[in-house]
């Protein structure tokens, strides 16, 4: 086993462990740090699998932006703490639902691609997924900036308060 | 690498955020489960995208796509979770219920 077949299985694991404290954590400003190292953890994988711009974004989009972004929708909302608070009395069928999922994904994945490996050769250029998003992929592109701005748009006019309608 | 492993993490990030968005209460708790499943898609598009090892990383293109799309998803939602709040001083997606009768 290589080092960085070791690396992808040592941070693999620490992603799961992180991701079960997220759902599992009574506080809930806990519960957003322990994302950091999920999203992290997956940032570093795909770093290691060759994906260098993906982990790069995935840093700062997800650990610099949505990570902030959800704490202050925690603060905002002064989110209470507490498993009463948090969870609701529906955990055992949760459970099931989640096991039974992750028990059939495994069967079938496993089935299918059991023996399949991944060359890990050399990582994929920046440059050649730039070519590609600005030539074969421009349409979903621009419609994907389109659809962020008009969230972004979305997201202002929803959150901010209404001062004509006050009386 | 063995693709199943890589393949069996995002199965189960994926399991962990079913398990978050229908056990939690809070509904910002909910959204960061719902954050993990986008992820464990992630993983998943990469992967692929190592296994087939095309000259254009279209498993990686999508990824980004997915990516920004979380990203407009948790801005819209959390103002409709901000508004909920304001409205109802909640956010308790249980006591959440107008539509409910």
């Amino acid at each position: 086993m290589s080092w960085v077949e070791f690396a992808i299985f040592a941070f693999g694991a620490l992603t799961a462990l992180a991701a079960i404290a997220v759902v599992l954590s009574r506080n809930v400003i806990h519960a957003a740090l322990f994302l950091v190292i999920t999203l992290g953890g997956v940032g570093v994988i795909f770093l290691l699998v060759g994906a260098e711009f993906i982990g790069w974004v995935q840093f700062l989009v997800y650990v610099g932006a949505i990570v902030v972004l959800l704490l202050f929708g925690l603060m905002l909302t002064r989110a209470p703490i507490g498993r009463d608070a948090t969870d609701n009395q529906q955990r055992l069928i949760a459970f099931g639902a989640a096991g039974v999922t992750f028990a059939v994904l495994t069967w079938l994945i496993w089935r299918t691609f059991g023996g399949e490996e991944i060359a890990l050769e050399q990582p994929t250029r920046t440059a050649d997924i730039g070519e590609a998003l600005f030539t074969n992929f421009i349409l979903p592109f621009e419609l994907v900036s389109v659809l962020l701005l008009a969230a972004l748009v979305g997201a202002i006019v929803l959150a901010r308060r209404d001062e004509g309608r006050q009386k | 690498m063995s693709l199943p492993w890589l393949l069996t993490l995002g199965a189960f990030l994926f399991s962990i955020g079913v398990y978050g968005v229908l056990a939690r209460r809070n509904a910002v708790l909910v959204l960061m489960s719902i954050e993990l499943m986008l992820n464990s898609v992630n993983i998943n598009f990469v992967a692929f995208d190592a296994w087939f090892g095309a000259s254009e990383s279209v498993g990686q293109i999508f990824a980004l796509f997915v990516i920004t799309v979380a990203a407009a998803e948790v801005g819209v939602g959390l103002a409709i979770v901000l508004l909920i709040f304001r409205n109802r001083k909640t956010i308790n997606v249980d006591e959440v219920d107008l539509l409910k009768w």
